[in-house]
């Protein structure tokens, strides 16, 4: 990931700031290790910015491997469970009928949900060979942080792809992608609510035909 | 023809002002679509045919994965996307005009710019130095956008035969498109006929290029006019830069597992 951060420090004191950096790093290890107890977290645009290059980087580490797709399918779903908010996402893509669901049920929805996810956006990963999306900004917005980047792709009109990391979980997630305006949970209420009224609201069909999905 | 197309435009930009419908809110986006059923048959003929005809060709034209009708920069171009490339410089013209017709005179120069070094340096636009050699790519814009510039309202969502999604203000944009753009004027005969069929291989070529995407959409999705129709109203808008739903699941206590 290029990182823009060079550009913008002053070029006479590169290692006034390295060492600034590591004395601080060591500082704050020492007072993890000293007090029993930890800051409050807070997510601020840099975690934002962090976790998205983070999640970035190993997406591409499995478009780049060269393994048989089934397999990066799998290491997809993996990094998507790991960075991704998969129970709000899962939740906001069935509706109101999450409320009513049973916590096994809604469990087996989730976790077959998340294999979809994984099989239908993973199956995109040719378009991505030799691409590269660069980082460009994280903002606050409403409750959460919205991280801005741009994607180029080998022929194609750079896109803007924009994601929405939280920390409502415990932990810094994403939530929502937003490529060129159009909107991922928007779009996977639209289909999954389809998927369960040809099912007539029954979740365990659902979760069924997920499996075989995407 | 000339006297057809105007009548043509002067009805659907009439049409605009005489729907009168509920728009409601779904998927977290405005959707007003009084004419979803005569929609959704417009939409069974574009998927049937897509299925049958224009899909597998486009997977003709573009060959497997590892032979992608876009190549990495710096490499050669194949046919299909001189092609592409060709049509779409066909296109520069009148998406300058538009420029104009919206009071962006520097789009529409960086169009016009484009127009005449890609006719030239480009070899009648086979190839795009404007962009690869001098960094000026294309800003694009059609009639359906300098309406929305002008302030005239969305109207209501439409699925065109072969054209695929629209609204009443596309529609009615895409007719003056055609009555405004200056190679319309200047050519005539063989000459225009050679243009129209240049534009419409350039977007069979788009569509070979996104054929995974339009095949994921169309023929994977459980209900595909519901998948499309909000997948291009929330582009379109995008492109617009109108609304924009900035949907926060946290604050939505139907939705969000973490609430006290």
């Amino acid at each position: 990931m290029p990182n823009t951060i060079p550009m913008t420090m002053p070029r006479s004191t590169p290692t006034r700031i390295d060492r600034r950096g590591v004395l601080g790093l060591l500082a704050c290890a020492g007072i993890a290790v000293i007090l029993p107890w930890r800051p409050a977290h807070a997510l601020d645009a840099n975690g934002a910015h962090a976790l998205i290059d983070r999640s970035l980087g190993e997406v591409y580490q499995v478009i780049n491997s060269g393994q048989p797709p089934a397999r990066m399918y799998q290491d997809f779903e993996a990094i998507f469970a790991r960075y991704a908010d998969v129970d709000v996402i899962a939740r906001s893509a069935l509706g109101p009928a999450a409320r009513q669901a049973g916590a096994a049920e809604f469990a087996a929805y989730k976790q077959a949900f998340q294999g979809y996810i994984g099989r239908k956006y993973g199956k995109r990963f040719h378009e991505f060979i030799g691409s590269r999306i660069e980082v460009t900004g994280a903002r606050p917005l409403k409750s959460f942080f919205a991280v801005t980047s741009v994607a180029y792709l080998n022929g194609r009109a750079p896109m803007e792809v924009e994601w929405h990391v939280s920390d409502r979980s415990g932990r810094d997630l994403y939530f929502n992608i937003i490529i060129e305006g159009v909107n991922m949970l928007a779009s996977e209420r639209a289909e999954i609510g389809a998927m369960l009224a040809r099912r007539q609201g029954d979740l365990a069909a659902l979760a069924a035909d997920l499996q075989q999905a995407g | 023809m000339r006297q057809l197309l105007t009548a043509a435009a002067c009805l659907a930009l009439l049409g605009l002002g005489g729907c009168a419908s509920q728009p409601v809110q779904r998927d977290g986006i405005t959707i007003n679509d009084p004419f979803e059923a005569q929609n959704r048959r417009v939409h069974a003929f574009n998927k049937g045919l897509d299925a049958r005809v224009i899909g597998p060709v486009a997977h003709r034209l573009r060959g497997s994965h590892n032979d992608q009708a876009a190549p990495a920069p710096g490499q050669p171009i194949g046919p299909v996307q001189m092609v592409i490339n060709t049509g779409r410089n066909l296109s520069l013209p009148v998406k300058a005009v538009n420029g104009l017709l919206q009071g962006k005179p520097g789009n529409a120069g960086q169009n016009l710019t484009r127009f005449a070094v890609n006719s030239t340096l480009g070899l009648g636009g086979l190839f795009d130095p404007a962009a690869q050699n001098f960094g000026v790519t294309e800003r694009d814009t059609d009639f359906g956008q300098t309406l929305a510039v002008w302030g005239v309202p969305e109207g209501a969502y439409l699925e065109l035969p072969l054209l695929g999604p629209s609204t009443q203000r596309d529609a009615a944009g895409r007719v003056v498109d055609l009555l405004i753009d200056p190679l319309y004027h200047l050519t005539d005969g063989r000459d225009a006929a050679a243009v129209f069929a240049l534009r419409v291989a350039s977007k069979a070529g788009d569509r070979a290029r996104f054929s995974d995407t339009v095949d994921g959409i169309l023929q994977g999705s459980a209900d595909s006019y519901a998948q499309t129709r909000l997948i291009w109203l929330m582009n379109r808008r995008h492109e617009l830069g109108e609304e924009r739903a900035e949907y926060d699941p946290y604050d939505d206590a139907a939705i969000d597992p973490y609430t006290d």
